[in-house]
């Protein structure tokens, strides 16, 4: 599967966990592609943090309107039934727990449930953003990441990283498998029908447990 | 007397070593007139609270760009490359802060608020130096307010009284801003005489606006 094609089939996977109505927000890059997905029948509203709720599709080119982008800075549209906040109430609505789930990507995830993903010392210093905000109060945390980076794990027995958050994140999808954090370690739910187990523990670098009722992820 | 100024008149209130809020995300609700006159006044060791660094080429990236910045305190700066080779250069320090306790401490200093309890930054480097305070077994950071000597906003719509309509989400940081410091300009972009604003549209109440200045784009 290339790169294209495994971020296709995680974002896929990863819009099945939204339900209908729920509050989401969602990270740039590759969880933004969730959106594409969403089952007929769900409607979901999308956050985003620099001020509004009820985030639409990307303008027809033409009709931009500089006063509507995204966290990223890109054009976007509010839909039908959406509302504009500031930076308070945004992060209100954040922290508060208002927000159902959020998506992010991952440079490192651990054991513990531990995300890194918002800097490399020396290297990478972005800043955080709202990335700690919404891995702290959002109710649902998931991961969004091919499974290696460059040949190497990411799911980790510890994060070697700067931490984004410690112990918020719930579940970690990825082109190889579904796998939730729970009390007592990181849990194999699922796996894609392209691998196996065996493919999968070698390589995520964190012990997993393996559920009794392992499935294979849905297209 | 008017609020109303022309921006030579309201660039002598901005000097070197002065700390500045400056509205926007990603230059969008930035008073870009501002950055403008400051990029050619030259006033140089400023501290910048702001959601963050913009582009170089458009927001507060301006001001680094032409390093008159000593002090940043911001959410984010990958988008200037610029305030991130100044920071591992040591030219410039750069604070970085969570967005939502940025936009808290911020509403604080405006609210006469001491300070707020956040899980935000919990058990990372955030936690550096801060109070660490246990409520019923929960774990928070004591996050201070945050002021400024100037505030410099952007509104869409603005009326003689300084009441303030943002469109949009160019609103963010503005109206938090606009409580938080000695002295409060807008940019508007478009001014109209006092009644014409509704009431209930107004984001920002005048009484918060010591001066207004028109042409904002």
């Amino acid at each position: 599967m290339d790169s294209k094609m495994a971020k296709e089939f995680i974002a896929r996977r990863i819009a099945k966990e939204l339900k209908d109505g729920d509050v989401v927000n969602l990270g740039i890059g590759l969880p933004t592609m969730v959106a594409n997905y969403i089952p007929e029948g769900v409607n979901i509203l999308l956050q985003s943090e620099n001020g509004f709720i009820g985030l639409g599709s990307n303008p027809e080119v033409g009709t931009e309107n500089n006063d509507i982008v995204n966290a990223g800075g890109q054009h976007v549209t509010i839909k039908t039934g959406g509302a504009f906040f500031d930076s308070a109430t945004s992060f209100g609505i954040i922290r508060g727990g208002h927000v159902h789930a959020t998506v992010l990507g991952a440079l490192e995830v651990d054991e513990k449930g531990n995300l890194a993903n918002f800097m490399v010392p020396g290297k990478m210093v972005p800043g955080m953003g709202g990335a700690m905000d919404l891995v702290s109060g959002a109710k649902k945390v998931i991961i969004a990441m091919t499974h290696t980076a460059k040949g190497q794990p990411k799911i980790l027995k510890k994060c070697s990283l700067p931490l984004t958050a410690a112990g918020q994140v719930n579940l970690i999808i990825t082109e190889m498998a579904v796998i939730e954090v729970t009390p007592t370690g990181l849990l194999l739910k699922e796996i894609s029908p392209f691998v196996t187990i065996e493919d999968v523990l070698r390589e995520t670098e964190a012990n997993l447990l393996i559920a009794e009722d392992l499935k294979i992820m849905e297209m | 007397m008017s609020k109303i100024k022309n921006i030579d008149e309201l660039m002598k209130h901005i000097s070197d070593g002065m700390t500045i809020m400056i509205g926007g995300f990603m230059g969008v609700g930035t008073p870009e007139i501002f950055i403008d006159e400051i990029v050619k006044s030259g006033v140089k060791n400023l501290t910048i609270i702001a959601n963050d660094t913009g582009y170089p080429d458009k927001g507060i990236g301006k001001l680094i760009m032409n390093k008159q910045v000593k002090r940043v305190i911001a959410s984010h700066i990958g988008l200037n490359p610029e305030t991130g080779r100044q920071m591992n250069n040591k030219e410039t320090i750069v604070e970085l802060v969570p967005q939502g306790t940025l936009a808290e401490q911020i509403r604080c200093g405006g609210a006469g608020i001491g300070g707020f309890l956040t899980q935000t930054g919990v058990g990372t480097i955030v936690e550096e130096g801060k109070k660490k305070i246990k409520i019923e077994d929960v774990e928070y950071l004591l996050e201070l307010p945050l002021k400024a000597d100037v505030a410099l906003i952007r509104g869409s719509i603005v009326d003689k009284q300084g009441n303030v309509y943002y469109n949009g989400a160019t609103r963010n940081f503005n109206p938090l801003m606009a409580t938080a410091a000695d002295l409060v300009i807008v940019a508007a972009q478009r001014i109209v005489d006092t009644g014409d604003l509704d009431p209930n549209h107004v984001m920002t109440p005048g009484i918060f606006v010591d001066y207004i200045v028109g042409g904002e784009k």
